[in-house]
Order: C-alpha cells, then sequence, then structure tokens
C-alpha cells in the first residue's frame, strides 16, 4: 500500500466536490474491494473520500412500485430487512450469498455495482431486475449501467447513491460458485414482469449480460420446460482454470432452469 | 498425582489460550532496535539469463541502505543451499546436485526466483525501491511439466543435466535385490488379471496460516548471529548455515522458532530468504527482517506432489495379488530443495506394498527439472503418493473383477501374525491389524445400508458413491543408519533434556518444535504420568537453539516417536538418579525402590519419599552420597530409533454428485486408524481432522497450476482453493491400537494419516458415483469442470 489522504465526506456534495476536486481520489465505501487492491497497489489513489458518515446514502424505503436502496447500505442490511424479503425476496437472497458474513457487513450495494466486477452477484439482480442507478447528477437505467469488465456509465466526479429496484411478479436467482473465490463462477437471476421476462447472466461473460432468447422462451410461458432446447452460446465466454467457455456455456443453461424453479417456488 | 493429566486423556491444549487470545509471539511480532527490512526482487520469467542488475535508481530511493545481488553473496564466500539427501541413479551415477545460490548469480529457474534483494528502513521503502531495480533478463526457453521436459527438444534447464533429468532411480532394496524386476515382469507373465493406470498426482501449495518470515539480528561487537524464523527444526537451519551456507561455528549462532503458525513441511528448509537477511544482517551489522505476503508463499514456499505414474496391479486367478509395477515421473522444480530427491524415491517406494502381501515389486521413478517453484516434503510427503497409485489400482481391480473393494482388500490383507512383517519394498512393518480397521471403519459407515442411502440420493437427482483406502505409512524418522544407507546426509535422532527444579516442577527441552501439534500439551503428559507430578508443573519447551542441547526438528509424524521416546528415555535417567537420591534418604538399597505415582517406596513398606522432596535434596545435598552422585537433577537422553513406526487405517467416504453442475459434495467420512498407543485423544483427532481436510482439498479442490512454459496461474487464494469448514462433513473417526514395539512407548504418529488416506478414499468414491455414467478415470482434483468433463466425455464416447 502507498500512503494517501484519507479524507472522511460530510455529505454526497461534499464528496462529490471533493472527488471533482483531485485528479487521483477515490470513493471507499466498504472497502472490501478497494483495500485489497491497495495492498496489492492495484489502485494507488492519492484520496480515498469515505462515504461512511453520510446519513442519506444509508438505508432501505419500500413503496408499491419499488424498493429504493441507499449506496451504502451493506449486504447484510439488505439481506436481513424483513420488508425486501417480503416484496423482492430475490433480493436479499442475492445479498446473503455473497461472501461470507465479514464482507457482508462491510460491502455495500454502490460499491458492488460501482465496481462491476463480472462475477459479482449484484449486477446481476440490478440487470434482472431492470434497475435504475441513481447518481449525484442522473438516473441510469441497469441496461445502460454496466459498460464492460469493472466498467460503468459513471462519468468522472459522479457517484452512485441510491439503487430503484421495481418489484417483480416472482424472481429467483441461482449461483454455482466459483470453488476459490465463490464469487459467481456463473450467476443467472430470472424475473417475471407483467411487461416480460428479463433473464441476466454474471460470472460467464467480460461483464454482466441479459439472454434473449431464454427470455422470449420464458416471457411465452414461465416454466423450465419453456427453455428446452434452449443452450447459451460459448461465444465470448471467459475461460480460465475453473470453467473453461463450454462449460460456462452449460451452467448458464443449468441456473437458469434453477433460477425459473426458484422463481416459481 | 499425575492428576487427571496422563496419558491416555484428553487434556485441554495447554499453547491454545495464548494462540485464541492473541498473545502468541510469532517471528513478526519481533522487531529490534534500529530493524531494517528486506524486499525480494524475484525473477518474473520461468527461465532467463540474469545478465546484469543495475540498482543505481533503487539506491536514490529514500530510506535505501542496500541493494544486495547475487553476485555479492558470492564475493562474501557464502555457499549455495544445500541439498540433504542425495540419490543414485540406477546405472550408479549420483542424482545432479546443480548449485543453488540463495541469490541467482547468472541465471534464474522459475518465476519468483530470488535475485537481489533491496534493504531499506521501512518495508514499504523496500519494496518500493525494489521495483527500481533494473535486471537485464535474456529470457530462455521454458517447460513446467515433467513429462514435457523429458522430451526430445524440450529445453535444457542444467547443463549438467541432460534431458533434463536430474535421476533415474530404481528401487532396489536388499529383500528382493537384484531380482526384483525380474521377479516381478514374471509375476505379470501369469498373472490372471492386470489393471494399469495412468495417475496424475496435482502438485499443491503447502499454505500454512502463517507466511514464513525471518528476522536475523548480528552482533557486530560479539560475533554473534541470532535468527528468529519459521521453521520446524532451528536446529537443523543452524546446522546447515553453520555447514554450508555462511559456515560460521556454531556457537555463533543461535537460531530461534518462537510460536510458529503451521508448516506441513513447508517450513523444514533453509531457504533462499532466511540465508539472505542472515548474510545481510551480518554484511551491514543491522537486523533485518524479511516477512512473506501470500503471493510470496505461493512462489517461494516449497511445492509440493506432482507426479505421473503409471501403476499396474497383477492378480492371480483367486484375485491375490502377485505383482505390482510403478513407474513415476517426478517434477522436482527448477533447483532441488533439500529433501526434492528423497520425496518422490526413498519416502515412496517403500510405501508401495501398502497392506497387502504382493511378493513383487518393481519401482522406477524418474526426477525431472523443471521451470517451476522447488518440490518438496508436505504432509505425507512420498507417502500420500504411494498411497494413491496402490488405492487406485486395487479399486480397479475391484471394479474389473466385480468384487466389493473391501473384500478384495482383505483377502490381499498382510495378517495380524505375519508381524514384524518384512515387506519386498524394504520395509519391517511393526504391527498392523488391518480387518479389525476395516472392520470398525464398515461399521461407522453403515456399510451394508450403502444401497438405501443411494437409492434416496437417486430420489434427490443426485448420484452416490462410496470410497475406500487402505493406508500405511511410515513415520518416525528414521533410524540413522538405515537412512545413511539411502542417502540421508544428517542424522534423524532426536534429543530431550529434562531438568527438574529443586521445588519438584520440570522443564522439558525438546529438540522436536510444536507448530501446531500440540507438544507443549502431550509431552507434558507423559512427564506427568512417568514422574507423577501434576500436569501443571510441567513446561515444554522448544524452538531455541539457545536453550536445547540439539535436536533434529519435527516433520513426518515423527515427534512423538521418537522426540517423545527421546523424553522417555531421559525420564528413564532421572527416575533413576531419583531412586538412587531416596535409597539413600530412606536408607535402603536402590534396588528395593520402586517408583510409583510420584513416590519412591521401600518396596512392601510404608517408608517413602516424594519425587519432590528427592529434588530438592538433589539441589540442596545436605544429606546426599556426594562420594557416588552429582548433585542436581537433570538428564539430556539422545534417541536413534531402530525403525520407522507404521500407522495404517481404513478410510470411506461416500459423495453426492451433481450430474448437471460436476459438482462433488463430500456426505460422509470415516476414518478408522491405527496410531498405537495414544496420549491425548482430542489432540490425535484434531491431527486426523486436519489430515483429511488436507487430503480432501488435493482430491477436490487445490490445484497449483502453471503454464506450459511456467508462469503460475493459481498464484492466490482467487484460483488456488482451499478446503472451508463447509466443503467438509463431520469426520467420524476412530482408532484401534497395535502398540508398535519399537518404542517404549507404543506409539506410532498421526500427523500425516489423513492427508495419505483420504485422496484415494475420496477419488475412488467420485469414480463409483460417475461409473454409471460410463467414467472410468478422472484426475485430481475433481472440480466440478473436471467432473462434467468426464461425463460429458463418457456421455459421446469418448
Ligand atoms: C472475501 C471476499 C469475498 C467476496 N465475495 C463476493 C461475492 O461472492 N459476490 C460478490 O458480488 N461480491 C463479493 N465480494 C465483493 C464485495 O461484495 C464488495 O463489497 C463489493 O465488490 C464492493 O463493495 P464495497 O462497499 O466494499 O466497495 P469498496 O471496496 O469500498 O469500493 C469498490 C469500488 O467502488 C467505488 N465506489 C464505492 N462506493 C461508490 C459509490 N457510491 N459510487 C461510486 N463508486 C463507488 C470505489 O471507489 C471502488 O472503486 C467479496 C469480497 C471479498 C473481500
Amino acid at each position: 500500500m502507498r500512503e494517501f489522504n484519507y479524507y472522511r465526506a460530510g455529505s454526497v456534495r461534499d464528496a462529490a466536490k471533493r472527488l471533482s476536486a483531485s485528479g487521483n481520489a477515490m470513493l471507499l465505501a466498504g472497502g472490501m474491494t478497494l483495500l485489497p487492491a491497495l495492498k496489492m497497489r492495484l489502485n494507488e489513489p492519492g484520496e480515498l473520500i469515505d462515504l461512511a458518515d453520510i446519513g442519506e446514502l444509508k438505508g432501505i424505503k419500500l413503496n408499491r412500485k419499488g424498493a429504493q436502496v441507499g449506496a451504502t447500505t451493506t449486504h447484510a442490511e439488505v439481506a436481513e430487512n424483513v420488508e425486501l424479503r417480503a416484496a423482492i425476496p430475490v433480493l436479499p437472497h442475492a445479498a446473503e450469498s455473497i461472501g461470507d458474513p465479514q464482507v457482508r457487513n462491510r460491502g455495500t450495494l454502490g460499491g458492488s455495482l460501482a465496481n462491476n466486477d463480472p462475477a459479482a452477484d449484484y449486477p446481476a439482480v440490478a440487470l434482472g431486475l431492470g434497475a435504475t442507478i441513481i447518481t449525484n447528477k442522473r438516473k441510469i437505467s441497469a441496461d445502460d449501467f454496466f459498460t464492460g469488465m469493472f466498467e460503468t456509465a459513471l462519468g468522472r466526479g459522479e457517484m452512485v447513491t441510491q439503487v430503484l429496484f421495481p418489484i417483480p411478479q416472482r424472481a429467483g436467482y441461482a449461483i454455482f460458485p466459483n470453488p476459490a473465490t465463490r464469487y459467481a463462477l456463473v450467476g443467472v437471476c430470472v424475473a417475471q414482469f407483467k411487461t416480460g421476462v428479463r433473464v441476466a447472466v454474471t460470472g460467464a461473460g467480460a461483464s454482466v449480460y441479459r439472454l434473449e432468447d431464454f427470455e422470449d422462451a420464458l416471457t411465452d410461458e414461465f416454466s423450465e420446460v419453456a427453455l428446452d432446447g434452449l443452450t447459451a452460446s460459448a461465444a465470448s465466454l471467459n475461460d480460465d482454470m475453473h470453467a473453461g467457455a463450454d462449460y460456462r456455456a452449460h451452467l448458464v443453461g443449468v441456473m437458469a432452469r434453477r433460477a425459473v424453479a426458484m422463481a416459481l417456488e | 498425582m499425575s492428576g487427571e493429566m496422563g496419558i491416555g486423556v484428553s487434556a485441554p491444549r495447554t499453547e491454545d489460550r495464548r494462540f485464541i487470545t492473541g498473545r502468541g509471539r510469532y517471528v513478526d511480532d519481533i522487531n529490534l532496535r534500529s530493524q531494517q527490512y528486506a524486499w525480494f526482487v524475484r525473477s518474473p520469467h520461468p527461465h532467463a539469463e540474469v545478465r546484469g542488475v543495475d540498482a543505481a535508481d533503487a539506491l536514490k530511493m529514500p530510506g535505501v541502505t542496500a541493494v544486495l545481488t547475487g553476485a555479492d553473496m558470492q564475493a562474501d564466500g557464502v555457499g549455495p543451499l544445500p541439498v540433504a539427501w542425495g540419490i543414485t541413479s540406477r546405472d550408479g551415477s549420483p542424482a545432479h546436485e546443480p548449485e543453488f545460490p540463495g541469490l541467482a548469480t547468472d541465471r534464474v529457474r522459475y518465476v519468483g526466483n530470488p535475485v537481489a534483494v533491496v534493504v531499506a528502513e521501512s518495508r514499504s521503502q523496500a519494496r518500493d525501491a525494489a521495483e527500481m531495480v533494473n535486471v537485464d533478463y535474456g529470457e530462455l526457453e521454458s517447460v513446467a511439466s515433467a513429462t514435457a521436459a523429458l522430451e526430445e527438444g524440450a529445453p535444457q534447464i542444467h547443463e549438467g543435466a541432460p534431458g533434463n533429468l536430474c535421476f533415474d532411480w530404481e528401487w532396489l532394496p536388499a529383500a528382493m535385490a537384484p531380482d526384483a524386476r525380474a521377479n516381478t515382469d514374471k509375476a505379470f507373465k501369469e498373472a490372471a488379471h492386470v489393471v494399469s493406470l495412468e495417475l496424475v498426482n496435482n502438485r499443491l501449495v503447502p499454505n500454512a496460516m502463517e507466511p514464513r518470515a525471518s528476522l536475523a539480528d548480528f552482533n557486530t561487537a560479539t560475533g554473534q548471529l541470532t535468527l528468529y524464523t519459521t521453521s520446524q527444526n532451528p536446529h537443523v537451519n543452524r546446522l546447515l548455515l553453520c555447514t554450508a551456507t555462511l559456515k560460521m561455528p556454531e556457537h555463533k549462532v543461535r537460531v530461534v522458532a518462537p510460536d510458529v503458525g503451521g508448516g506441513f513441511g513447508s517450513k523444514i528448509y533453509h531457504y533462499a530468504e532466511e540465508l539472505t537477511v542472515c548474510w545481510a544482517s551480518r554484511r551491514l551489522g543491522v537486523p533485518v527482517k524479511w516477512t512473506a505476503e501470500r503471493s510470496e508463499s505461493f512462489l517461494g514456499d516449497a511445492q509440493a506432489r506432482d507426479h505421473v505414474t503409471r501403476v499396474e496391479l497383477a492378480l492371480d486367478a483367486e484375485a491375490r495379488f502377485t505383482g505390482l509395477r510403478v513407474d513415476t515421473v517426478a517434477n522436482l522444480g527448477g533447483w532441488l530443495s533439500a529433501f526434492g530427491p528423497a520425496i518422490p524415491t526413498v519416502f515412496y517406494a517403500p510405501l508401495l506394498a501398502g497392506v497387502y502381501r504382493t511378493p513383487n515389486i518393481y519401482v522406477t521413478v524418474k526426477g525431472v527439472f523443471t521451470n517451476t517453484t522447488p518440490t518438496d516434503a508436505y504432509r505425507g510427503a512420498g507417502r500420500p503418493e504411494a498411497c494413491y497409485a496402490v488405492e487406485r489400482a486395487v479399486d480397479e481391480a475391484a471394479v474389473q473383477l466385480n468384487m466389493d473393494p473391501a473384500e478384495l482388500r482383505r483377502l490381499n490383507f498382510i495378517q495380524p501374525d505375519e508381524f514384524p512383517y518384512q515387506s519386498p519394498v524394504g520395509q519391517l512393518y511393526d504391527s498392523g491389524d488391518f480387518e479389525g480397521c476395516l472392520d470398525l471403519a464398515r461399521k461407522l459407515n453403515a456399510y451394508d445400508e450403502f444401497s438405501e442411502r443411494r437409492r434416496q440420493s437417486e430420489v434427490r437427482g443426485k448420484l452416490r458413491g462410496r470410497g475406500m483406502c487402505f493406508y500405511i505409512e511410515a513415520c518416525g524418522a528414521a533410524p540413522s543408519q538405515a537412512a545413511g544407507q539411502l542417502g540421508a546426509r544428517a542424522g534423524l535422532y532426536e534429543v530431550a533434556t529434562v531438568r527438574v527444579h529443586p521445588t519438584g516442577s520440570v522443564q522439558v527441552l525438546t529438540g522436536s518444535h510444536s507448530h501446531g501439534q500440540g507438544h507443549e500439551t502431550t509431552f507434558a503428559q507423559i512427564v506427568a504420568e512417568r514422574l507423577g507430578i501434576d500436569f501443571g508443573n510441567v513446561e515444554v519447551v522448544h524452538g531455541d537453539t539457545g536453550e536445547i542441547p540439539f535436536g533434529m526438528g519435527t516433520f513426518g509424524s515423527r515427534s512423538l516417536a521418537v522426540g517423545g521416546t527421546a523424553l522417555y528415555k531421559a525420564i528413564d535417567k532421572v527416575e533413576e538418579k531419583g531412586r538412587k537420591i531416596a535409597a539413600h534418604l530412606l536408607e535402603a538399597e536402590a534396588d528395593d525402590i520402586e517408583f510409583t505415582e510420584g513416590e519412591y517406596r521401600v518396596a512392601g513398606t510404608d517408608r517413602a519419599v516424594s519425587f519432590g522432596d528427592v529434588a530438592l535434596a538433589a539441589y540442596v545435598p545436605h544429606n546426599y552420597p556426594l562420594q557416588e552422585l552429582e548433585p542436581g537433577l537433570e538428564e539430556t537422553a539422545f534417541f536413534d530409533p531402530e525403525n520407522f513406526t507404521f500407522p495404517s487405517g481404513c478410510y470411506i467416504c461416500e459423495v453426492e454428485v451433481d450430474r448437471q453442475t460436476g459438482q462433488v459434495d463430500l456426505r460422509d467420512f470415516v476414518a478408522a486408524d491405527d496410531f498405537g498407543n495414544i496420549i491425548n485423544p482430542m489432540v490425535v483427532e484434531g491431527q486426523v481432522h486436519g489430515g483429511l481436510a488436507q487430503g480432501i482439498g488435493q482430491a477436490l479442490l487445490e490445484h497449483c497450476l502453471y503454464t506450459p512454459e511456467g508462469q503460475l496461474l493459481s498464484g492466490s487464494y482467487m484460483d488456488y482453493c482451499m478446503p472451508r469448514a463447509d466443503d467438509l462433513p463431520n469426520f467420524v473417526v476412530a482408532t484401534r491400537c497395535t502398540p508398535t514395539p519399537f518404542n517404549p512407548l507404543g506409539v506410532k504418529g498421526c500427523g500425516e494419516a489423513g492427508a495419505i488416506g483420504a485422496p484415494p478414499a475420496v477419488i475412488n468414491a467420485v469414480l463409483d458415483a460417475l461409473r454409471p455414467l460410463g467414467v472410468r478415470q478422472i484426475d485430481m482434483p475433481a472440480t466440478p469442470q473436471a467432473v462434467w468433463q468426464a461425463i460429458e466425455a463418457a456421455r459421446s464416447g469418448g
């Protein structure tokens, strides 16, 4: 780790101002991704802006249309939230499957989405549910937010403040963990809305993506059988020591079916 | 008087209070005044010439004291890292032992090979400066796999080893020589069945919880070097520093291995980093500390296993084993680690008889240089590889002959009345009751109800399989003469001093180092039992050459069998001297005095004196036989065993496989071990659990993988998968006991058993589950992808 300046921001405006002002400042949320990156010298920011004191970034609010979750809400808070469990069970279910208790007590929704790790869980759920990411500057739909491996639509000086999750009719999230990291080797989120079904895949590609042919089939009929004969393409999927592209493609099919089964439970 | 904590009692571990309350004192916890920090510049290339090291920019960085290179080391006359075991090829030539300098001089041969060291006032300054050291590398062709390195046209790694062959060895122990080969070939010609398997024993990274660390403090005024280091055997490190590398006299070198957080073999050796900080401290006149980052452990700690083996088993028409042929290619890495050549040869071949009466066995092993981290001993060290080869072959034979694998084993067991049993591969087995262990394991597994469990798994959509393994291993290394004949360059005895204080409390100084095993508890139990004193009145001291007379340390499950026996013998001497003192105090003949429960008593009378009073008399000799006896009560014993000890056991496990994903779940694991007598059942159980976890890790999870050229792919926990608690079932462990006659405690050793027996049991279970799908073979680790691929290959007729 190299030396850096540490700043504890008092408000979103304060943090944003500081972030824009400095050429190489970074936001610090739970630090579960950022701190290891600093230790390994993958990031070498001149300043860390800690979001921990900013009350307006915390908390979960629910209304008829959906849930609004603050950026620094921890995975554990999402996992344990009783209202969420009733309204959008897939979201606490996914939060519960992230890492271990230590990670869930520190890691945050905003940090996870902003980081957009290709194997992370929240991006799949955000894309699967068609969430809206609210920043200090604008609203971005999940379809536009995740732009590539570890890349998002966030611009300079922009930070996630809230995330809006619409309430699906039903949804499921099935993950096959990477044996070493326990991140998703493949994770599939399936969500059914009046307007149609969304299917989002994490772990398999460079970034989370949607599976349109699966969506069409499930929109016609929301059942495992509807996916009969459908396979996911292995083209441009990740290939590493834990899973080649063909195995990942196979797992996408298996996890999609399991997510549907879970949604139907 | 020994209270509740004598031999055979699950005494709570004395050391745990300090470990779990954060009061342990590890090397990195030790800080000395004016201490500086070392950071190593390591090769990013698997194979390269080192044409030059330019430190000019690094030396300008803040806080930097020095940048030292291999050339500096050479100029100071520092010797190469020693090889502790010489192996001879079948043509009579010695194995090629290239000089392995602590810092590379002209060539690097694996990624992570130390090239230079930066010493600076802080760790991050040293690290920053290390990034500024410019090494001029001339990259060379490289190769990571041993079989590829043997191929024609493969890159040549050492000039003295044409074809990258370090040795081409065959095992001709006295009992079989010189006809082992001919007899074995004949057995195969006459066999009714022959089973043949091609097996890979996957490479592993040891992963002790505490990374390696060394802090060297050379006192320029006294010429005394003190080294604090993460070692399993501080006296051995001192021996090697003094005789091979720094060449200082022993009385000027003190090596301390304080609390050490696990070793598993990886902390036996005198590594480059340890040598370098000692030399740097001597050269610079300041204490120098190095603590490995986990990524350095992945590159720099000796790795293990990495065999490719063809094993063939011959059986007669009654399914009796008549011959075993084993041909192994062992990957030694870029240089030889201290025991590197011994592990795949003399620690491997002599165990290939397993628990069976196979009369003819012929073993050949090629040791091969590759551009990978050197390999050496890791929990089991050669014996897991032997057990895996034998037990996979036996299971395959059972499948081919359509026999119950338990029955096939039973048919071939060495019988209880055959002990001591001379195996054809040169071991004299001490004792065992293989049928007894098998029956115990079968009972604990509810063996006969398996088909019902399999049916229930099917209902849940899972394939259930059961696997078995019967292991035997050699512990208690080693009879020094035998080891010497096999090429060992050191003795393998152990040493203990029992120091009785005037008040009767006891300090034990043992050469057996404890880095998790619990010696401070179990050794104290032996003293409490023998001297009839309170367990709390015994302190066990280990890990400091300044305090302990000598010792060879802890590895190969030798602590209790060898170190415990040395302690036992030292207690004998204390007891004997005490008897003479007591005779004087009681005005009786020594021969008439019996010692029980902490009292010397004139036999058949009520005239007695307590051990404490005898101790006091020894130190306050007012009434004492000064003409015949020296005052004081302190005795030392060196113990050199006459044979190894041979723990054995039967493991049965059951797995469930998800055929859609290839995921293997371990459902049940039963271990029935024979460790001889047991001092502390709880400690033994803990050792078995840990060994099983590591063995299961090898079978299902852990995979040290290189690119074909030698870049480490699994260089962090992001890719190297360690077993976690939820990967493991609740172990059911039990023991049977056939005491070894080769030491007075009757103990055999238990540290490695789990890691030896678990891998074949697990893989046999996985294959049992997959057999209905047509899968016949799978290598470790049986990861989800590997299982899925095997299913797919079988499906497409592959
Ligand atoms: C051992 C371990 C296991 C894990 N397992 C999983 C797993 O199974 N699944 C999974 O999905 N994740 C896993 N994670 C990652 C975890 O979920 C992290 O919490 C998450 O990736 C980052 O969240 P954070 O709050 O810790 O962010 P930080 O580490 O603080 O920040 C991460 C990045 O996001 C930026 N950032 C933070 N907050 C904001 C914001 N509000 N607006 C804009 N940018 C912001 C930071 O500047 C930084 O670049 C694991 C982590 C660890 C250490």
